[in-house]
């Protein structure tokens, strides 16, 4: 164990917090009791002198991570170090998309079983994120293209995942926003997975957060991490802005700055950082009651339950750590969406932002330990990181319980790529801004 | 919108161009080994600062560009020809961590 630095605060566990059991009956009766019993969801961690896993980022993943290992792996010894405050990262920059309609058999078997935690996640975590199964529509535009995601369809009804084709007239009547004589692409017909959807995603994080806490875990927030200790070719800890922090494991779980952090262990990864931007129009009426994705442009809109439509489009193009995004690929997005769906093009676009994603190299995630021991990594999660908060987190927990890959993420390791087996989804190769 | 100021062509919008990656990286020798190749094609530095990139003028006069661009702000700090060295950024390229 390493000695603290004498100005920090003595070591002490965090206050014990009890936000009860959420239930509609407990919302009924502090509604009658003016709505005073409630309590702080998670416990505000003072960090202590060392853990057994230290998780650096509370985003979706991190506090997946620590949930997972403390219910399912019974390691409770967990800190998660957060930067900011939760919630504000890439777990709440995303456009909120849950799916496994995936064609590499791989790439399914994981998103399924992030798509089957997702199922039970709101009961188990007692906290509602809002899950709605409203189902996710590929629309296609080209006969290759339909001969494309059929093919994809059958793989995907061949591992037992539910896709269903649609004719033009089916994706008419689930999506009457839909112009499908447009004049750039006409709508050919679509590919439903009826089980995709979306949930809210700031709820992700809090009831991960708030469950973990509820499990014994540590959630430290504003708390960033300036350097990771190493001694040879082990790694022993950390350096906070609250102190040294010693490990037995330190998990980096910071999708957009894997790179960053990585760099403080001395590690290149195969990773670029690009920004994604996402947008919300004003709240209108319901009109679209699924997710759909264009498929001759890069494109996917869904209408939140407030009634904006979220909507998003490609990656910047270049490298950026800008949380921002820039101007033609708003308008790239805007056109592409008008001609998708005319009947919007009056809308008001209320919010934009930009988050930075760990672009990896093969456009697949990365869920691996590394040349050095007692360092995992959690990232490269390119556009599809939401999605995969569930399975990433168990997947993470369980290579950090067991020192081993879990079943279904063992093609995610960093070997991957000198061994010549990556997992390339769009068959693009080694250019991740291209993914 | 990035101006990118070609040295042909002049100061375009980046509409004009197509990014092509990392220009930082050089082939290791033929005999340099399956670890040296395997860094060449897949790890990148990706510096959150100043870093040297490939642009394709595709728009204009269709030659490769190499720019020093920051990664952060987006400022062009340097735009030349293949083989043509950068000049350096007042302070340095960056292998910091952090802002």
């Amino acid at each position: 164990m390493n000695s603290a630095p004498k100005s920090r605060p003595p070591p002490t566990s965090a206050e014990p917090v009890s936000s009860g059991r959420y239930s509609g009956w407990r919302l009924l009766l502090e509604g009658l009791a003016g709505q005073r019993g409630w309590s702080r969801a998670w416990a505000k961690a003072v960090p202590r002198a060392g853990y057994r896993v230290v998780i650096v980022g509370g985003g979706g993943h991190g506090l997946a991570t620590a949930y997972y290992l403390a219910t399912e792996y019974g390691i409770r010894d967990v800190v998660v170090l957060e930067k900011g405050p939760l919630g504000l990262g890439n777990v709440g920059r995303n456009t909120t998309i849950i799916r496994s309609n995936y064609f590499q058999p791989d790439n399914v078997r994981f998103y399924e079983f992030s798509l089957k935690l997702w199922e039970g996640l709101e009961r188990r975590l007692n906290f509602n994120a809002m899950v709605s199964q409203r189902g996710a529509l590929n629309l296609f535009h080209t006969e290759a293209q339909r001969d494309l995601f059929t093919r994809r369809a059958n793989m995907m009804r061949l591992l037992g995942v539910d896709a269903e084709a649609l004719s033009r007239e089916q994706v008419k009547a689930l999506v009457p926003l839909v112009d499908l004589d447009n004049g750039r692409y006409p709508v050919l017909g679509g590919f439903l997975q009826p089980r995709g959807g979306t949930v809210r995603h700031d709820a992700v994080a809090w009831g991960y957060a708030r469950a973990a806490s509820q499990a014994g875990v540590d959630v430290v927030e504003h708390c960033e991490v300036t350097a990771i200790r190493r001694d040879g070719q082990r790694v022993t800890g950390v350096e906070t802005t609250r102190g040294r922090i010693a490990a037995d494991t330190v998990c980096l779980a910071v999708a957009g700055h894997s790179s960053q952090l990585a760099r403080m262990a001395g590690l290149t990864l195969p990773i670029e950082s690009h920004v994604l931007q996402a947008f919300v129009s004003e709240a209108i009426k319901p009109v679209l009651d699924v997710v759909v994705t264009y498929g001759a442009g890069h494109f996917y809109v869904s209408q939140s339950d407030k009634g904006g439509l979220v909507f998003g489009g490609p990656i910047d193009g270049y490298n950026s750590y800008g949380q921002r995004g820039a101007l033609p690929v708003a308008e790239e997005v805007a056109a592409t969406a008008v001609t998708l769906m005319p009947g919007i093009a009056r809308l008001k676009v209320l919010r934009q932002w930009g988050g930075v994603m760990d672009m990896s190299m093969d456009g697949s995630p990365i869920i691996s330990g590394t040349p050095l021991g007692g360092l995992i990594v959690n990232g490269g999660w390119c556009y599809g990181g939401f999605k995969a908060i569930p399975a990433g987190g168990m997947s993470t927990a369980h290579l950090i319980a067991t020192g081993t890959a879990h079943p279904l993420a063992a093609h995610l390791g960093l070997e991957r790529f000198a061994a010549g087996r990556t997992v390339d989804e769009r068959g693009i190769g080694p250019f991740p801004y291209a993914h | 919108m990035l101006r990118i100021q070609c040295p042909w062509c002049g100061e375009r919008d980046e509409t004009e161009f197509r990014y092509r990656g990392d220009a930082s990286r050089s082939r290791p020798a033929a005999d340099a080994g399956l670890a040296a190749f395997s860094a060449y094609v897949y790890e990148r530095d990706n510096p959150r600062g100043w870093h040297l990139e490939w642009w394709l003028h595709v728009g204009g006069c269709r030659e490769l560009l190499r720019v020093v661009r920051h990664t952060l702000t987006h400022e062009i700090h340097w735009v030349g020809a293949p083989g043509e060295q950068p000049a350096l950024p007042q302070d340095g390229w960056p292998q910091d961590v952090g802002s």
